[in-house]
């Protein structure tokens, strides 16, 4: 048995571009036992629904990830529908679909360019966020606004994608998915890429579910477990299946968030073909009561928002539990028995989104 | 397994253009629904005060009795609620970006009585 | 679209034991969450298991907040029961990984439990 030592990783590391902070026990340079802790950016945002109109808690919800800002309010929004007994008409559903798939897209494309980053692999990185450029504007032609949307409300969505612009889009979206073509085999099958992932940081099917892990964390070891199947918005009528892999490693982890970019393609693509014609919003009244946890699949796994309502304009409660936060947990289990330099690699495989996990 | 999966698009790229902008010399065309800045036809204005109601971040003031209408640009999210919430379609969503700035200011706009 | 979402309210010494059964039945942890109210604290403890979802809930008096850990069936409930110290001011015995109040460091002690304010806009940070 080698020395043991302590040595801090993070809040400040280069890998990471929000503070996380991890004490790893070494032997040597294998790493023994990691303890995660966050807690340096909470901002208390929950509470912010006590001061704030049901309405006005979109701009908020949106805003407490750059990355995932429209599922968030979605997420929110569905929630307060719910509680309003509202249904959305279609083809407002339709259009959230579209958007989240694309903030799907972007999310999944930036993680990729990240983990090459994490790994060393500077050009791929680049290229992967070349990629990602294109969508980006495709969003901001759509909602106005390259990372934050703006496009989602209590009722409905706020602006329309008129069916020839939706044409076009899937035009684009045809040229754009052949450009991520050609950078997939590079994650998939290039030797120093695989070196790096085959076999790091295992978690096995039992361990994810024990350890409450979601997303594409849960998938990469074999559950086949996506929030998008509870038939929220207009997946119910499209055709998908969730992408699963069994081998619970960082390179099953990385294949499941390249082959769900090809799926959000495919479901963008359809639900443009099947969009139907109407309203895009209904009008609200009244006030929110009751309780309901609206649970969304986000690029990074399960997100749960809990609304209780207590029939006024302001909600009693406003409780976000984001993905990172429920896959923190499986860090302590993936990272035992790791080489120091793999730390990062692993770490990165979660997708960690620090300040929304803060909220 | 395969070696040098990536070296197809890096020769591609090194031999085309680009993919980036030479900014500051080329500058990049906001879309026609791009969120800049509130902009504000003042003379049509009529000071009824609903987009400070509506404002999220409270970066509206109106003096309705001096015809003064306020925006603090450092406060604005550019989430255009203002906008739709205007009776008088005076406010509109500008395309470009309003510009950085060292300070925090209130931009104001006054209406000139005789226009009225 | 929306799933039934039963919950069922336990006391707190029965925690436990039921989070034991769930556990071994092969149910997810999904959240914990706390709602304040008055004179109480509200727990729910939510679990999925292939999108059937289920929550069990305790409420205990502001007087009197404990409530025993669960993560011996749930190692990751430590996160939460060390939030629901933290922001709640809530004691969790028997917590297998206990950050002592070093979870989130906030200015204000236990910040969920202050009073419901409303800010007006004049004494927000510019």
């Amino acid at each position: 048995m080698g020395t043991r030592t302590i040595i801090p990783f993070g809040p400040q590391h280069p890998v990471l571009p929000e503070p996380i902070h991890l004490d790893l026990v070494l032997e040597d340079e294998k790493v023994v036992d990691a303890l995660p802790s966050i807690g340096y950016v909470h901002r208390g945002l929950e509470r912010l629904a006590e001061v704030k109109d049901y309405n006005e808690l979109v701009y908020v919800a949106e805003r407490i990830c750059g990355i995932c800002s429209f599922i968030h309010g979605q997420g929110y929004c569905q929630g307060v529908e719910t509680l309003l007994n509202v249904e959305v008409p279609p083809r407002a559903k339709y259009l959230r679909t579209i958007w989240a798939e694309l903030s799907r897209i972007h999310s999944h494309l930036l993680w990729l360019g990240l983990f090459a980053d994490s790994f060393g692999f500077e050009s791929l990185f680049m290229h992967c966020w070349r990629v990602r450029e294109k969508i980006v504007d495709i969003i901001e032609e759509t909602a106005g606004g390259r990372v934050i949307f703006g496009s989602c409300k209590v009722g409905g969505v706020r602006r329309d994608i008129s069916n020839d612009t939706l044409k076009r889009i899937r035009g684009e979206l045809a040229a754009i998915e052949s450009q991520y073509n050609e950078l997939k085999p590079t994650f998939l099958k290039d030797a120093s890429v695989n070196r790096r992932t085959v076999g790091v940081g295992m978690l096995s099917r039992e361990q994810a579910i024990a350890l409450g892990a979601v997303g594409p964390t849960l998938r990469g070891s074999g559950v086949a477990q996506d929030m998008r199947k509870l038939g929220y918005a207009a997946y119910k009528e499209l055709q998908w299946e969730p992408v699963v892999e069994t081998a619970g490693d960082c390179y099953a982890r990385t294949v499941v968030r390249v082959r769900e970019v090809t799926m959000s393609f495919d479901i963008i693509r359809q639900a443009i073909e099947k969009i139907p014609a109407g309203p895009i919003a209904v009008k609200i009244t009244g006030n929110p009561t009751g309780e309901f946890f609206s649970r969304l699949e986000q690029p990074r796994g399960e997100v749960v928002y809990y609304l209780k309502g207590n029939n006024t304009k302001n909600l009693e409660r406003f409780r976000i539990r984001t993905p990172t936060f429920a896959n923190s947990p499986p860090l302590v289990i993936m990272l035992k028995g790791c080489e120091l330099p793999d730390v990062p690699v692993i770490v990165l495989t979660i997708d960690p989104c620090i300040s929304c996990t803060e909220r | 397994m395969a070696h040098l999966t990536i070296s197809k698009i890096i020769t591609r790229s090194a031999v085309s253009k680009y993919a980036t902008r030479l900014y500051p010399f080329v500058k990049r065309e906001p879309y026609k629904n791009t969120r800049g800045h509130i902009a504000n036809e003042i003379n049509l204005c009529i000071f009824c005060s609903l987009c400070q109601k509506k404002c999220p971040t409270h970066a509206i003031t109106v003096k309705k009795p001096d015809k003064i209408w306020e925006i603090d640009r450092m406060k604005c999210i550019q989430c255009g609620a203002c906008v739709d919430a205007c009776p008088k379609k005076c406010l509109s969503m500008d395309q470009q970006y309003s510009a950085p700035s060292p300070v925090k200011s209130i931009e104001s706009f006054h209406q000139e009585a005789s226009t009225l | 679209m929306i799933e039934p979402q039963p919950i069922t309210t336990i006391d707190r010494s029965e925690l436990p034991a039921k989070t034991a059964t769930l556990a071994s039945q092969g149910w997810r942890l999904v959240q914990i969450c706390c709602t304040t109210g008055d004179t109480s604290l509200e727990l729910t403890y939510s679990f999925d298991k292939e999108y059937a979802f289920s929550n069990l809930r305790v409420i205990v008096p502001r007087s009197d907040a404990v409530v025993p850990s669960i993560t011996a069936s749930y190692l990751a409930a430590f996160t939460y029961e060390n939030e629901l110290q933290d922001l709640f001011g809530i004691t969790v015995t028997d917590l297998a990984i206990n950050y002592n109040g070093k979870f989130y460091i906030t200015t204000i002690k236990h910040p969920f439990l202050q009073k419901k304010t409303n800010t007006p806009a004049s004494t927000m940070p510019a």
